[in-house]
């Protein structure tokens, strides 16, 4: 199985990856269209600190595809499960009960601005079809290479 | 061929069957239902109220699941415990010889003794898929529910009924709602919110008595009522072990391999109680997580594995209307507060680690706090600094995001 790999210090902080993953997921033609004028809820989001010139490290956090995912676990509608080493969610389950958000250690699942959540599912099932934060990436902070 | 038997048919039980499983693929595995039915997810009974879910999407594992992994499902209860003959008696008589158990008995409403109650036409308690069916089929437009109990399951139960019938009105001997996870200002929060759809609150105050269909409350209030919730509390089932002669206090006492005080018995889920790392106290943390990790682990044990869940702390997740309070941990230290419109965060620190939170309206990321408690890392390691104002990585050494985070560089 293929993951997303961080390379943190090639990360640029240009928050591309964030563009890209809201397009993959937004099932629109064409970016603008799918974007322009609209709030977006990407599943990777990247930590720059917002310019707090305490470090220059920034880097992009997606859901890690933990081994033994305490969130689907912890999921008390059945919205999350393992999928061939890919931790995936059903949005037609999910109910909004955010337990998964108090339990992922890496803060790697957001809210969807509409009572459910996302989380990155490697784009497996959307029109980019493999990671577009991955493919948009122009300094290769972000690579998709296989883990044991 | 060796038989393990779990006392008890919910989520608990199945992690517990998982666990024998990943060990041990031809032993005997009996799960005793209790409720006579499948494991499914219980919290998702107010949700079934609200028109969001069904039963067979409720279902905790798809069909076929028991008969694949070679798991026998009896509906039936246990009603004693033999440590020392290794049996167990259901309630037709007939025996179950084991080499290990483990109890996964789930807890009860609890129901204080009330004058009258007896005589109220309609009520019900709000716990299982029974509960749901009961209440749905006794609510009409027009229906004044009643209930008892302000907190998670009384409010959740508020909340799936809200819009469906013709008032609720919650009562609670406490001055607040969710009393035993939320303070008064975070309470007050999270009570308005339920007031804005139409929920009224009587705090602070009690039934007296039940005089047929109206409650008579210490105050002097009077409640004319339809339809009783009673959602005071709940107790774990624990009279399995105590008779046999094994360790309880509040629930069955386990150490971190999910044992109890009796040779080959084990317990896991709303019935056990166990270190809380947060407070170095012993809890009952009745929660679907600690469920599902600690009927992992005692199975896995009891199949002659090695396991061990030594990291449980009380947590929850609960929201209501699209207001959430996430909480973690214990409530004890030196207290970091700040307030929004509409949200707060309070985090606890003591002998520099996190030791609880409490986060209101802003939510996000909310397990980065819950992991720091967890995993009791030191304070002086991380950047606290950054760490209490939003939860990041970055407040982590790049060492830690190495060792930690699956596919870093």
């Amino acid at each position: 199985m293929k993951h997303v790999v961080v390379h943190e210090e090639w990360c640029l902080g240009c928050h591309l990856c964030e563009y890209n993953c809201a397009y993959a997921n937004s099932g629109i033609k064409g970016m603008a269209k799918a974007l322009k004028g609209k709030r977006v809820f990407p599943r990777i989001r990247v930590e720059d600190g917002n310019g707090d010139g305490k470090n220059n490290i920034t880097f992009a956090v997606s859901c890690r595809h933990c081994h033994d995912p305490i969130c689907a676990k912890s999921c008390i509608s059945g919205a999350l499960t393992v999928r061939d080493g890919a931790v995936t969610i059903d949005r037609s389950r999910c109910v909004g009960c955010y337990t998964c958000i108090l339990v992922c250690p890496y803060g790697a699942i957001y809210t969807d601005g509409e009572g459910a959540v996302i989380k990155c599912e490697l784009c497996l099932s959307n029109q980019a079809g493999s990671p577009a934060c991955v493919a948009g990436c122009p300094n290769r902070a972000l690579t998709l290479e296989e883990t044991d | 061929m060796k038989t393990y038997v779990i006392i008890g048919g919910g989520v608990a039980a199945v992690g517990c069957a998982e666990g024998i499983r990943s060990v041990d693929t031809s032993s005997r595995v009996i799960i005793i239902a209790g409720e006579r039915r499948p494991a499914y997810y219980r919290p998702m009974i107010s949700y079934y109220l609200e028109g969001k879910t069904d039963f067979e999407k409720m279902e905790y594992r798809p069909a076929g699941f028991y008969e694949e992994n070679k798991i026998e499902l009896i509906c039936d209860a246990a009603v004693s415990l033999d440590s020392a003959s290794h049996t167990v008696t259901l309630s037709g008589g007939d025996t179950i010889r084991y080499d290990a158990v483990c109890v996964a008995t789930g807890s009860r409403p609890f129901v204080p003794p009330m004058e009258g109650l007896d005589g109220v036409t309609c009520k019900t308690g709000f716990l299982t898929e029974e509960d749901a069916c009961a209440l749905e089929k006794a609510v009409t437009c027009d229906s004044r529910v009643f209930i008892v109990g302000a907190g998670l399951i009384g409010l959740k139960c508020a909340e799936g009924l809200c819009g469906r019938v013709g008032s609720i009105t919650v009562c609670d001997l406490a001055p607040r709602v969710l009393s035993s996870i939320l303070d008064d200002t975070a309470a007050g929060i999270m009570q308005k919110k339920l007031e804005e759809h139409g929920i009224r609150f009587l705090l602070g105050d009690t039934v007296s008595r039940f005089d047929r269909d109206t409650a008579h409350m210490k105050s002097g209030v009077d409640i004319g009522f339809d339809v009783l919730v009673l959602a005071v509390g709940v107790r774990a089932n624990v009279s399995l072990v105590a008779d046999a002669g094994g360790l309880v206090g509040r629930g069955i006492v386990v150490d971190e391999r999910m044992r109890t005080t009796l040779d080959s018995v084990f317990a896991a889920g709303d019935c056990a109680e166990a270190a809380d790392i947060s407070s170095g106290s012993r809890r009952v943390m009745a929660i679907m997580p600690n469920a599902v990790l600690g009927g992992r682990c005692a199975g896995i044990n009891m199949a002659g594995g090695s396991a061990s869940f030594d990291n449980a702390v009380p947590m929850n997740a609960i929201g209501f209307f699209g207001l959430h309070a996430l909480t973690a941990g214990s409530y004890d230290g030196e207290m970091y507060e700040e307030r929004g419109d509409g949200t707060l965060r309070r985090l606890y620190v003591k002998d520099g680690m996190l030791s609880g939170f409490m986060l209101i309206g802003s939510v996000e990321r909310a397990g980065i706090y819950t992991s720091l408690i967890r995993n009791q890392i030191p304070l002086e390691t991380v950047d606290f600094e950054e760490l209490r104002r939003l939860p990041s990585m970055r407040g982590f050494s790049p060492e830690y995001r190495r060792e930690h985070m699956e596919g870093w560089k």
